[in-house]
């Protein structure tokens, strides 16, 4: 083919979702359960833009050494405030975790393409939640027209959160730990089961979590035949689109290529995501 | 106050530009910062055909940097100029092209698609990529296949060539030597560091590569030093790269000899960061009540104290 034509032809849209870096101010900071926090800002450029299923982007101002943001699902959006949920796992959450009122993060957000928000009248959603991705759903079930069952799972008690949030919404939740410390013992997977065997008609299924319980998710949505969005969670560096660390495998045509999760992602058709290909 | 700076042919406004595969192809960071207040734009490394890329886990945070092993994943010149080159070419700043093949043919031939393209500002060839089998470094640490590569591509363009250097070599200078002699009309100076990391608890290395290049902060000062060497090994400008977070950062680049610098892993954390090293450089000049910043290049006090 001539360079010529190529350049001739119309461009194809890239379609970016509207994004922004802001300076925030943590309004609260407090510890939810175990090393679980809420944190909330003020970021009324951010705030508004929030779709379901986007993520934050977030730089801990105070780490000189640890360089890289970290990416976050928004879980509830307030007027010019939004929440995220997080766990205090390494350098970069425990550093966010001590982190007074007052003080000031980075965000570049919102990012990612989230959840599809259900038309009045079409499809019962049905969230799948493994731990603190619960967060990542809550504008989704606050935004559908229909209430449906959220279903969250997790080791322990003290994994399950914001189990309140969702009931004040009016939704059912069914709860599952492997230790049997809260709700049904096992996994979230069993009650999930045994729900769509009692029927699936105008059923979708929405899932955040580990990747083996999206992979789980994805395999039910299959054997019942029923649409399925999964939010990947994959390891990110810049967050937009340029570093290519978060791919994960995507059916394309014949085969299957890497698609970006904080561009086409982070919430993926599950029957788009190719399983199939060994990590 | 002058800020611009040469590049063979290619005149920018400001010596500050982009590292390639730490900018995408631009369109990315659009919406961020203001892309036409930058020296250039520089996309990520291409070959002629698309590139699926390593396995994940593909990078890792160490302290002060990161590692990479994307294995430059792209989308081939073809994909390339359907999807990005509409909006790079409607860009007021020049954008550099990254070239990269598996063969001195296949650097050329895309050199050639490049020229014929028009509105390229340059040609970085990229013989120093540290996570690929085939191409890349092993181009970049062969002085005899690194003049083959440069004269390949000089015989297939008249673009400004830049021809970025690999820092795993015992001494850069005889490098930087051949790829001016070969006809490369500048440098970049220096892609990453062939490094790596280990989990413990799993015994596993943190890349699926197990090998990646090490970039960021803390190898400025590797860089530094290359790029002392080279200033004084060749006559062409050479474009500093390594570490770059302020403009402080920059200016230590240019008095070691870099006529331009470029902001390479600070993007990924802070996208303003070229800009802001544009306000600071003009900020030092103004200081010291310097005019132009092309009078501090290569102004080392190497001398007694």
């Amino acid at each position: 083919m001539l360079v010529g034509e190529l350049t001739a032809s119309p461009a194809p849209t890239i379609l970016l979702p509207p994004m922004l870096e802001e300076t925030v101010q943590i309004l609260a900071n407090d510890r939810d359960s175990d090393l679980y926090f809420r944190l909330v800002v003020r970021a009324p450029r951010v705030a508004p833009l929030v779709q379901p299923g986007q993520f934050a982007h977030v730089r801990v101002l105070p780490m000189k050494a640890t360089l890289l943001r970290r990416p976050f699902s928004i879980f509830q959006v307030a007027g010019d405030t939004f929440s995220i949920l997080y766990k205090a796992v390494g350098q970069g959450t425990e550093v966010l975790s001590r982190m007074p009122p007052g003080e000031e993060l980075s965000v570049i957000g919102p990012l990612g393409r989230g959840f599809t928000v259900p038309q009045p009248g079409a499809e019962t959603p049905l969230l799948v939640a493994g731990g603190y991705g619960m967060a990542a759903m809550y504008l989704l079930a606050q935004r559908s027209p229909q209430r449906g069952i959220v279903f969250v799972g997790g080791r322990r008690r003290v994994d399950i959160l914001c189990e309140d949030e969702f009931r004040a919404l009016g939704w059912q939740v069914r709860v599952a730990t492997e230790d049997g410390s809260h709700g049904e013992m096992g996994l979230v997977t069993q009650p999930l089961l045994a729900e769509l065997r009692r029927g699936t008609d105008g059923k979708k299924l929405f899932a955040c979590g580990p990747t083996p319980m999206l992979k789980a998710v994805g395999k039910i949505a299959d054997e019942f035949q029923l649409p399925a969005e999964l939010s990947m969670d994959e390891h990110m560096c810049c967050g937009v689109g340029v570093c290519l660390t978060c791919v994960i495998p995507v059916k394309a045509g014949d085969g299957w290529e890497y698609q970006r999760t904080c561009t086409e992602g982070p919430v993926f058709d599950s029957r788009q995501v190719a399983w199939e290909v060994e990590k | 106050m002058n800020l611009s700076v040469q590049i063979g042919r290619l005149t920018l406004q400001n010596p500050v530009m982009v590292a390639s595969g730490t900018f995408g192809y631009g369109i990315e960071y659009a919406q961020l910062l203001d892309l036409n207040q930058l020296g250039a734009v520089t996309v990520k490394g291409i070959r002629l055909h698309p590139v699926r890329g390593n396995a994940t886990p593909r990078t890792a945070e160490v302290t002060s940097g990161m590692l990479n092993a994307i294995g430059l994943q792209g989308p081939g010149v073809d994909g390339f100029i359907r999807k990005y080159w509409p909006f790079l070419k409607a860009l007021k700043v020049p954008t550099l092209i990254n070239v990269w093949g598996t063969t001195v043919e296949e650097y050329a031939e895309v050199a050639r698609r490049f020229d014929a393209l028009g509105d390229v500002g340059a040609l970085e060839l990229n013989v120093s990529c540290p996570n690929i089998k085939e191409g890349g470094a092993q181009f970049g640490t062969d002085v005899k296949l690194l003049s083959q590569v440069v004269t390949a591509c000089r015989q297939a363009t008249t673009l400004p060539l830049i021809t970025k250097l690999s820092p795993n070599v015992v001494s850069i200078a005889p490098y930087a030597k051949a790829a001016e002699d070969a006809g490369s009309d500048a440098l970049s100076i220096m892609n990453s560091y062939p490094a790596m990391a280990i989990d413990i608890e799993t015994r596993r290395p943190k890349l699926a590569n197990i090998t990646g290049g090490l970039t960021g902060p803390c190898i400025k000062p590797i860089a530094i030093k290359l790029v002392w060497e080279a200033a004084k090994a060749v006559k062409i400008p050479i474009i500093g790269m390594g570490g770059i977070q302020t403009a402080a950062d920059a200016i230590e680049f240019i008095l070691a000899g870099a006529t331009a610098v470029a902001v390479g892993t600070a993007n990924f954390y802070e996208p303003q960061t070229a800009l802001q090293v544009i306000a600071g450089i003009r900020e030092f000049l103004v200081r010291n009540g310097i005019a132009d910043v092309r009078k501090i290049v290569g102004c080392l006090l190497a001398g007694e104290r």
